[in-house]
């Protein structure tokens, strides 16, 4: 079934034609995790869930993602574990481990391709990798930084650190890229907060005009939390790499570790767009009913990626809203969005709580 | 207020006597402090509370059950570690101290509250009419990272400790002298009992619901006190429930206020219950039976102690019909506070848990009460907890 999804163009699809693409595969996916996952099924059951014919991808039950921090969860025989990938946790934080087959793995890598493909072209450019080799170094256990970036390392017919393993820029490495390409297009990838501060912030230290990389394009993801707790916005990082480096095709994403490969691309406008291979819901905080269009919610992403552990409807911990629908000025179809980041710690009150961390 | 540190103030008070168990001082004291916070609490219901729980005749109402105390002295200065969100909280555990007959260095929570504010506002005032009484009630508010904790620790003849397990192993880093002891409250659990038939015999099925409300939503459900379990018993078990809960469901619209990280927690506490135990969410999505998340239930079609770690705070409730009524001692280990209820079952209750000689359970209480304070808490008689015998043979 999965192979419908790649006779089309990641954003061809208008709602309903996507709804007949989308639907069947998660109802597909959502039978075989029943079967495969008693932890699911458990869950299931308790709801009350029950799946007919006609059941819609937005009407399949969603796990918190919080429960891949707290539970292994899977579908798939342990022999079948290809590899298990972490989140990238801050130190002391539960990190989620997601467990990949060959097929799941496979995927990942394809849809990933496929969309990011459908914005820089197919053609496969020089990468540099904006982050230090050793990330990617252990391949049975590792984080989604070092998911993502060998993710996006099969777009290059070259790729190149730009940072040494103790994270200090390899400037001779980041020049001689620059001048090795001077006048082709590339690409540049990294986390977003590592770009800021391992990469502009060295090279701010550099007289202007030294590394020229205005045919560049530059996909950061990972998240605006600690950039904005520096209170630098989305222009002001944009501005920041044009005035050091002259890149001016800068696209962020939006994803996550749980669901690899389906994500959420930037386009020219400053919208995440949602392809085919999955989609992106805001919930209400009253009842978890949908939002509508415009309205503030809990951000509920759904992927057709998923075989091997029950991520394929989840509710993120980030909130968002819908921006619209088929309609982006962009030409995309799909639904657009913007994320808020995490959602606000509740004050909580009552006299067993959460006091110490603060000492 | 002066609410900072202030290393003078602590040798003044460590000089001052110690005073014996409700005390005139103490009692005129406290007694002006509640006809202070009349004036001026109104809007904020646990502050009246406890302006009502000191004044005059309430403060002679409990002397009359301490009057074998004559022979008791005030332990000396106590240092209290107020809980971080009960906002009042401080002002009951200084109250006791005051009327067991010490000198108190109260530690309010870094977050400032309006309740404490007023609080200590009426403090103040007092003092200007009992200023001698400023050498026994001293709330202070200071940054964790500061190391006042150790200095106070070293003056203190007896902490309390208020706020849960994480608190008392951080605040235990800090020595305290070695005739000196810890009285502490530690994280708790605690359910509700409902006789379904005395339920629905009752007229005002409303109060019972405000009285829920009250032990449960008005603290986010997260004080020790607010029952995390509700066991039904009787006949009627199915009509009541429905009631009850329509009842609750119409309170928590009008009056709570989730937010959107409660609500994904819910679904959080659900999911890792429903791996564990067998059990079914009352209600359904995008139905007319529909769940709130101002409101999720949880039934279990059994019932393990393990449940405790699945609970959740701010409208979040397991329930489970009871065949017999001993059913729910599987919940009475040591860790299980109060058990409030609703039906003639109180006096059944306390026989149960007494006969089983559990661990837990230290209070048994109407529904609607849960949050109420008394000197004797979590087992504690705090009066003779913090006050010391002298005895002359």
């Amino acid at each position: 079934m999965m192979d419908d999804f790649f006779q089309y163009e990641p954003y061809s699809l208008n709602k309903t034609e996507k709804r007949g693409l989308l639907s069947p595969r998660i109802r597909e996916l959502t039978a075989a995790h029943y079967k495969n996952c008693e932890e699911y099924r458990d869950i299931l059951d308790a709801m009350g869930f029950r799946m007919e014919e006609g059941t819609e991808y937005d009407e399949i039950p969603f796990l918190p993602v919080s429960l891949f921090k707290k539970v292994p969860l899977k579908s798939i025989p342990d022999e079948d574990v290809f590899k298990v990938m972490t989140s990238s946790g801050t130190t002391g934080q539960a990190v989620s481990r997601i467990f990949l087959d060959r097929e799941t793995s496979f995927l990942q890598q394809k849809v990933l391709a496929k969309i990011f493909s459908s914005f820089t072209g197919a053609s496969r450019m020089p990468l540099l990798i904006i982050d230090c080799p050793s990330v990617i170094k252990d391949r049975t256990m590792f984080s989604a930084r070092g998911a993502g970036i060998l993710g996006f390392s099969i777009f290059g017919t070259k790729r190149i650190f730009a940072l040494n393993d103790d994270m200090t820029l390899n400037m001779h490495a980041v020049r001689e890229f620059a001048e090795k390409y001077q006048g082709q297009s590339v690409l540049l990838f990294g986390f977003t907060f590592i770009i800021w501060q391992h990469f502009y912030r060295e090279l701010r230290k550099l007289p202007a005009g030294t590394l020229d990389l205005s045919n560049g394009i530059l996909i950061h993801g990972g998240g605006w939390k600690k950039l904005a707790s520096e209170n630098i916005s989305t222009e002001m990082f944009k501005k920041a790499l044009l005035d050091t480096c002259g890149i001016n095709s800068v696209h962020d994403y939006y994803g996550m570790a749980e669901q690899t490969g389906c994500i959420y691309m930037e386009c020219e406008h400053g919208h995440l767009h949602a392809s085919i291979f999955s989609d992106i819901i805001t919930r209400r905080t009253e009842d978890f009913s949908k939002c509508d269009v415009g309205e503030k919610g809990i951000l509920q992403v759904v992927s057709s990626i998923p075989q091997s552990y029950p991520g394929h409807s989840l509710l993120t911990e980030d909130e968002g809203v819908i921006l619209g629908e088929d309609d982006c000025p962009c030409g995309r179809k799909g639904k657009y969005f913007k994320v808020f980041g995490r959602l606000k710690n509740a004050e909580i009150r009552g006299c067993s709580d959460t006091y110490a961390v603060r000492f | 207020m002066q609410l900072d540190f202030n290393e003078e103030r602590i040798k003044e008070m460590e000089v001052a006597p110690s005073l014996r168990p409700f005390s005139e001082k103490a009692v005129e004291f406290l007694s002006e402090l509640s006809t202070q916070l009349f004036k001026v609490a109104r809007p904020y219901p646990d502050v009246v509370a406890f302006a009502y729980w000191c004044r005059k005749a309430a403060l002679v109402s409990y002397a009359e059950k301490y009057k074998d105390s004559c022979n008791r002295l005030g332990r000396g200065l106590i240092f209290h570690i107020a809980p971080s969100n009960v906002p009042v909280n401080f002002a009951f555990s200084l109250a006791a101290g005051l009327l067991a007959g010490n000198k108190n260095v109260v530690r309010l929570p870094g977050k400032d509250s309006v309740q404490a504010e007023l609080i200590c506002g009426a403090i103040e005032k007092t003092f200007e009419k009992y200023p001698d009484m400023y050498r026994y009630a001293y709330p202070i508010r200071y940054d964790k990272a500061s190391g006042y904790t150790d200095i106070l620790s070293r003056y203190c003849n007896v902490r309390v400790i208020w706020g849960g397990d994480d608190t008392i192993r951080e605040i235990r880093r800090s020595e305290i002298p070695a005739r000196a002891f810890d009285i502490t409250f530690a994280d708790r659990f605690s359910f509700c009992v409902i006789q379904s038939d005395d339920y629905m015999a009752l007229e005002d099925k409303r109060s019972v619901a405000s009285g829920f409300y009250n032990d449960t939503y008005l603290s986010d459900q997260n004080a020790c006190t607010s029952p995390h379990i509700v066991f039904w018993t009787g006949k009627s078990v199915e009509k009541a429930r429905d009631i009850f809960w329509k009842e609750l469901q119409a309170l928590a619209d009008e009056r709570y206020e989730l937010q959107a990280v409660q609500a994904v927690g819910k679904l959080d506490a659900f999911c890792m219950a429903a791996m564990k135990q067998k059990c079914r969410i009352c209600g359904e999505r995008g139905k007319d039976n529909l769940i709130k998340n101002n409101l999720v239930r949880v039934e279990l079609s059994e019932l393990d102690k393990s449940i405790r770690a699945y609970r959740y705070h701010s409208g979040f409730f397991f329930e489970y019909r009871m065949r017999v009524l001993t059913d729910m001692l599987a919940l009475c280990e040591e860790k299980c506070q109060t058990i409030s209820y609703v039906g003639n079952i109180g006096r059944e209750i306390e026989k149960i848990v007494a006969e089983a000689g559990v661990n837990g359970v230290d209070r048994i209480v109407p529904v609607g009460r849960a949050m109420d304070f008394s000197l004797v808490w979590d087992g504690y008689d705090l009066i003779r907890t913090m006050s010391r015998i002298v005895a002359r043979t």
